[in-house]
């Protein structure tokens, strides 16, 4: 029996009508998908520049997907081929240089638009309530992104693909108790090798993309189901929104054919900078695709210097910046954090007990544990406080054009906080290197941290009850 | 555990060597002329007959040398000294046991050397067309040569009979305190079969090869590109006014 009672057509309708009715009949849930989150998915209006870098992610997405599975067909997962096979992807393969530098320009291209789309969210109050789920949706594609990006970078065989894994699955062997086995199951043996080369193949090609496509539906359906939010930070499907004679909200228009036409645009516009770096400068400066790289993976000569691609660099400066010198200045932000919370705080005294003794005991592990485990903890810590911001942002306006304006200054210093971070991941180390990057990182988690209390200073702009739009 | 600190020493130790061109003088421009065919042939002659007998170049085929314009027949002719057939990549004949106990390494792969030595002084290219300028006689060396780009270098100046004898003239300058040594010119010894200027073109040559050679689609990578930025530059027009289209009626 049909779950639904079958439409019918008039005979005399064209037959891409009539198709398109024998599909509907057979599978409304298409039809009714492209209805809900297309032709009758209501999007604000005003939606602004930093808009677009959501559809470029997904574009990127099926990029790499694409220019993934030809690279497939001729590369092979063995250490003693695989360099050869990337240098015969890019000679003998009739258009392979073109595959090979989409793939790796789009891994790059990948982290640029994620970090301004992360951004956007930031600048917006896109994780605030009720978008917190898609908001930690975003986070774990994030993660996701980070670890398909480390274990593709190992694939080509070159001296950093080596060398940098290496390093980095080293610092598993730096948590307590686990860390020796964790780092030899990562590895599949005691140092990088055909091994992990053939297990990071696995994970990259099939393992993290599956997990990466089920969470980019989930945070796209998660985003359908609330609403997306706008530059103005107000809620245009909302109970006191209004709405025009059909119920369709004042503020919004439907996404397809507005934002997909809107969308074209902007996608040309990213292909013409994707195309130009692709012809005419797929290295990059060396940022792209490193010099090191094009020397086959040497496992008894280490490179002079050892540094992670760009995007994780600003990661890996907090990193270098946990020294054994560090650990006192956190130990110090504990006993001030925890001081603070005893003295001013509005808990129940045995809370502050239970606060002062956690205290006591992380002061304690501080100090006897090696900085280079706590180096690792900041360094994920880094990208995990992430998740926590919805709870973490208490100011009462949601959007950042409607906050005090010094609240514009301080996400301009978080930006360049990050930036400077990022290249001086890039620089060998040095002493200015080191303290300047120890106070990123703590301005870094400062930000996040003392959020609840900065995001609720000075008085808040009014907000307006509709959009800020001007007809175009 | 013992393995990883084994590996880890032995790494260590053979770091120090892994420091190439480390502390070498400033690099001149190479002529960056991949396009001229003329000279590229020249390049591949030099290299075939100078560095393949040490040096394999293992990803690149002799039959690619079609794209800089020499036939099958010119290939089989001139070219071909380790192997017959034509379709088979560039090895060396050096045995790599006999080669690391003359010269400490086995002398690197050369097919992507353009690529890998560019740093912040220059491209590959130029780091290339300096090294094989600068090499002197040095009795203290195990080879009876040293380089100015690559100090203490394993590689002999495989080309000394092109370029004759040169000395490098150092002054003694200050600086912060302490004397040091500053290059500041070359004295010709003995004389070469080609004059300073045909040798640097004969390089200039060479490095040109070396550098089509690390890519050898670069340049049908810059003629695509141009029509693919010429169309998508109309497209991008197009889908602006597509989209001013549809958004006039927005209020």
């Amino acid at each position: 029996m049909a779950y639904r009672e079958f439409k019918d057509i008039s005979p005399n309708a064209s037959t891409g009508a009539k198709a398109a009715n024998w599909l509907e009949n057979r599978f409304p849930t298409a039809f009714d998908a492209y209805r809900v989150h297309m032709s009758e998915y209501y999007a604000p209006k005003n939606f602004n520049f930093w808009y677009i870098f959501g559809s470029l992610a997904l574009l990127v997405l099926v990029i790499q997907i694409v220019t993934g599975i030809f690279l497939v067909m001729h590369y092979k997962p063995d250490a003693a081929k695989a360099f050869e096979s990337v240098e015969y992807i890019m000679r003998d393969v009739p258009w392979g240089w073109l595959i090979r530098y989409m793939h790796s320009t789009g891994a790059s291209a990948f982290f640029v638009v994620v970090y301004l789309h992360m951004f956007r969210g930031l600048l917006y109050g896109s994780y605030r309530k009720p978008r917190e789920l898609v908001w930690i949706f975003g986070c774990a594609i994030f993660l996701a992104l980070m670890a398909e990006a480390f274990m593709g970078y190992l694939l080509p065989w070159g001296q950093m693909s080596y060398w940098g894994a290496q390093v980095i699955v080293n610092l598993f062997a730096a948590i307590p108790f686990i860390g020796p086995d964790l780092a030899l199951l990562i590895r599949g043996d005691y140092v990088v090798g055909d091994a992990t080369l053939n297990r990071f193949f696995s994970f990259h090609v099939i393992a993290v993309p599956l997990v990466l496509l089920g969470l980019v539906v989930a945070h796209l359906l998660a985003l359908h189901d609330v609403g997306s939010n706008n530059p103005d930070g107000i809620e245009i499907k909302g109970p006191n929104a209004p709405k025009d004679e059909h119920g369709h909200p004042l503020d919004g228009i439907p996404f397809h054919p507005y934002y997909t036409v809107h969308d074209i645009f902007g996608v040309c516009v990213f292909l013409f900078i994707f195309s130009a770096v692709i012809f005419f400068a797929p290295e990059f400066g060396g940022y792209f695709l490193e010099y090191n790289n094009f020397i086959p993976a040497d496992p008894l000569k280490t490179p002079a210097h050892i540094a992670p691609v760009w995007y994780f660099t600003p990661f890996y400066s907090m990193l270098r910046a946990i020294t054994s010198e560090m650990m006192y200045a956190l130990i110090a932000c504990v006993v001030l954090a925890v001081g603070l919370a005893v003295v001013k705080g509005r808990l129940p005294t045995f809370v502050k007990a239970a606060l002062a003794v956690v205290a006591a005991v992380a002061i304690a592990l501080m100090l006897s544990i090696d900085a280079k485990f706590w180096g690792v903890v900041v360094m994920g810590g880094a990208v995990i406080i992430l998740f926590f911001l919805p709870w973490l942002d208490m100011s009462p306006a949601r959007s950042i054009r409607y906050r005090p304006d010094w609240h514009k200054y301080l996400y301009g210093i978080f930006v360049i906080n990050f930036v400077v971070l990022a290249y001086l991941g890039v620089q060998p180390p040095s002493v200015i290197g080191e303290r300047v990057s120890q106070l990123g990182t703590l301005f870094y988690f400062g930000f996040f941290l003392l959020m609840p209390w900065w995001s609720r200073l000075g008085t808040p702009k009014p907000v307006p009850d509709r959009v800020t739009f001007t007809p175009h | 555990m013992k393995k990883i600190l084994l590996t880890l020493i032995a790494a260590l130790g053979i770091a120090t060597g892994a420091h190439a061109a480390e502390g070498g003088i400033a690099w001149d421009k190479a002529p960056n002329r991949t396009n001229d065919t003329a000279s590229l042939q020249n390049g591949a002659k030099l290299f075939v007959n100078y560095c393949l007998s040490c040096h394999s170049a293992a990803f690149m085929r002799y039959n690619r040398l079609q794209d800089i314009g020499l036939t099958e027949q010119q290939i089989k002719d001139n070219l071909l000294f380790t192997t017959d057939r034509v379709g088979e990549t560039m090895k060396a004949s050096i045995d790599p046991r006999q080669a690391k106990d003359w010269f400490g390494g086995n002398p690197p792969d050369l097919t992507v050397i353009a690529r890998s030595r560019a740093g912040h002084g220059g491209t590959g290219a130029d780091y290339l067309y300096t090294f094989l300028r600068t090499f002197y006689r040095d009795d203290t060396k195990a080879t009876g040569w040293n380089n100015l780009a690559f100090p203490s270098v394993g590689m002999p100046h495989v080309l000394w009979q092109l370029q004759g004898d040169r000395r490098p003239v150092f002054e003694e300058q200050q600086s912060h305190g302490h004397a040091i040594q500053v290059f500041k010119g070359w004295q010709q010894v003995t004389a070469g079969t080609m004059s300073p200027l045909q040798y640097d073109q004969a390089v200039g040559d060479l490095v040109n090869y070396l550098q089509w050679m690390g890519e050898p689609a670069q340049n049908t990578r810059v003629r695509v590109g141009v029509w693919v930025l010429i169309f998508l530059g109309v497209f991008t027009v197009i889908a602006w006014r597509l989209n001013a289209a549809f958004w006039k009626d927005v209020k």
